[in-house]
């Protein structure tokens, strides 16, 4: 419960911060609108070519488009933001002043920061979505709803889990911007469902870096293509990368020895 | 002149050496680059087989030609982001570049050129595994190598100075970042980046040619990929030309009235 607290009276105090710079709110929503205008401009002109994508109608692929958008506003809201401090305070030794602090440190590193204007692209995503799903011919049960939900969440724990990692084993051999470079780049792979890709890129975009999960798993449950089997498979498997996350920060803390030391 | 060719050999030479330091640096970002046009082409190929082998004249196999030139041509394309005038001004960079002999454009300019042949060999293994990842429909002539290989560079041009004018306007004001994204976006859609113009709507592909983006990107591609008859590379070459003079014009206006009415921070 104090654990909890905490969490909360950080992301209080981090939003309250980013709250003061209100241009970047409409910069925020500039933005979102160009990265939207793009991307339905793409799937325009795939339909402009093709009735469907490997199975997937336009409104489909709209709702993939919206997991996508959303998933992305919570990965630039709280996820990435941390990890770009945590790689920030690797090198500079300030990562010292979050350790020496009475709170469990993977807890306390990974909750210091929150951009809450990046959450425009969270509400763009849920909008988006929400016109999908209108213009889906079938319509979505309640179990779908329930299964996408759960889904959702466990991808934002499998990205989550991949950033501490590779930040916790990588900072290493690489700048921060060049990880946030890959991960971006690699994460507009997700924009379409993985079934599309090569069966390489498949496996590595679902086992790897977790962006099948993260998104195309949430929107086959929306879209009824959810099996039983799959969502074992991606329950085990964040519970499995839980622990695995756990132990890697438990191994990088042994070896960190402060920049000031 | 004779000193101003060693200035610019002395920075290509130290662009050159200071990227081969950050090599690692340097392919993850190629890597996190390659993974943009593989989308595209893993979609576009999927869209080709299902209406019956080819779409806007592209096989898969033609496809994965066009994609996997577009790495190097992109990657060619990086220059000076407009972005980085705003930190210029604001630690005081341009007050000491001002205080110069030499036009900063001279460096910037042989900085990235040299760094562009780091680059070059950098991207040679990457076109290895794409090329045996994707097979391509790629048999280019010797004359098209060679007219690639300029086109290459006029693409570079094109793109360094229009991107070193558009950067300029951050000596007006400060607040860019809404133009300068909306620019990219522009390019990205009609420069050949996201799609072939091919498969645009035709109205966006005449939007196309009034404007610099596509001699940049899809012409280098198509030269080399054997989508353009010698007068079209000669008509395409000649606009490359047109283009980077253009922006250099733009450029020494847009210098000459900006460096009078720029106040330096803290100065």
């Amino acid at each position: 419960m104090n654990l909890f607290r905490l969490a909360w009276a950080h992301l209080k105090v981090g939003s309250m911060n980013e709250a003061q710079y209100r241009v970047n709110f409409f910069i925020q929503i500039f933005q979102s609108a160009l990265a939207l205008g793009t991307g339905l401009i793409g799937l325009w002109l795939v339909f402009n070519q093709t009735s469907d994508l490997a199975g997937w109608s336009a409104p489909e692929l709209l709702a993939v488009m919206g997991v996508h958008i959303i998933m992305g506003g919570v990965i630039q809201t709280i996820i990435q933001p941390n990890m770009a401090r945590l790689m920030g305070d690797v090198h500079r030794g300030t990562l010292d002043y979050a350790l020496t602090k009475p709170a469990d440190s993977q807890l306390l590193v990974s909750i210091r920061e929150v951009h809450i204007w990046s959450l425009v692209d969270v509400v763009t995503g849920i909008v988006l979505l929400g016109v999908a799903v209108t213009k889906m011919t079938r319509g979505v049960g309640w179990i779908d709803s329930l299964g996408f939900a759960a889904a959702l969440v466990l991808g934002a724990v499998m990205i989550y889990c991949f950033w501490l990692i590779l930040t916790t084993t990588a900072f290493r051999v690489v700048r921060v911007e060049n990880i946030l470079e890959l991960f971006q780049g690699i994460y507009q792979a997700g924009r379409w469902p993985v079934g599309i890709y090569p069966l390489w890129m498949r496996g590595s975009l679902t086992f790897l870096i977790p962006v099948a999960f993260a998104v195309t798993v949430p929107a086959e449950s929306l879209t009824s293509r959810l099996s039983t089997g799959t969502f074992m498979v991606a329950v085990v498997f964040t519970a499995a990368l839980v622990v695995v996350t756990r132990i890697v920060w438990r191994i990088g803390l042994r070896y960190y020895s402060g920049a000031s030391s | 002149m004779t000193a101003l060719a060693r200035l610019y050999v002395g920075w290509a030479r130290i662009a050159i050496l200071e990227q081969f330091q950050y090599r690692v640096a340097n392919y993850f970002y190629m890597i996190g680059m390659v993974a943009e046009p593989v989308i595209y082409l893993v979609v576009w190929s999927t869209v080709a087989r299902q209406s019956g082998g080819s779409v806007g004249g592209f096989a898969p196999a033609d496809l994965a030609a066009y994609y996997i030139v577009w790495t190097l041509v992109r990657n060619m394309n990086i220059v000076l982001t407009p972005f980085a005038w705003e930190q210029r001004i604001k630690e005081g960079e341009l007050s000491a570049e001002l205080l110069r002999p030499v036009h900063p454009i001279h460096r910037d300019l042989a900085y990235f050129g040299g760094w562009k042949f780091v680059v070059i060999i950098m991207w040679l293994p990457i076109a290895v595994v794409l090329t045996l990842v994707f097979r391509p429909a790629l048999d280019p002539t010797w004359l098209e190598i060679g007219f690639f290989s300029i086109a290459l560079w006029g693409g570079f041009f094109v793109r360094f100075f229009a991107l070193w004018a558009l950067g300029l306007v951050t000596l007006w004001t400060t607040r860019v970042s809404a133009l300068f994204n909306l620019y990219f976006t522009a390019e990205l859609l009609l420069s050949g980046r996201l799609v072939p113009l091919s498969l645009m709507p035709g109205w966006a592909q005449s939007l196309a040619n009034f404007l610099p983006f596509q001699w940049a990107f899809q012409f280098p591609i198509e030269v080399l990929i054997g989508r353009r008859t010698t007068s079209e590379i000669w008509f395409g070459l000649g606009m490359q030309v047109l283009w980077t003079v253009v922006a250099l014009g733009l450029t020494a206006l847009l210098w000459k009235r900006g460096t009078r009415r720029f106040a330096a921070v803290g100065g």
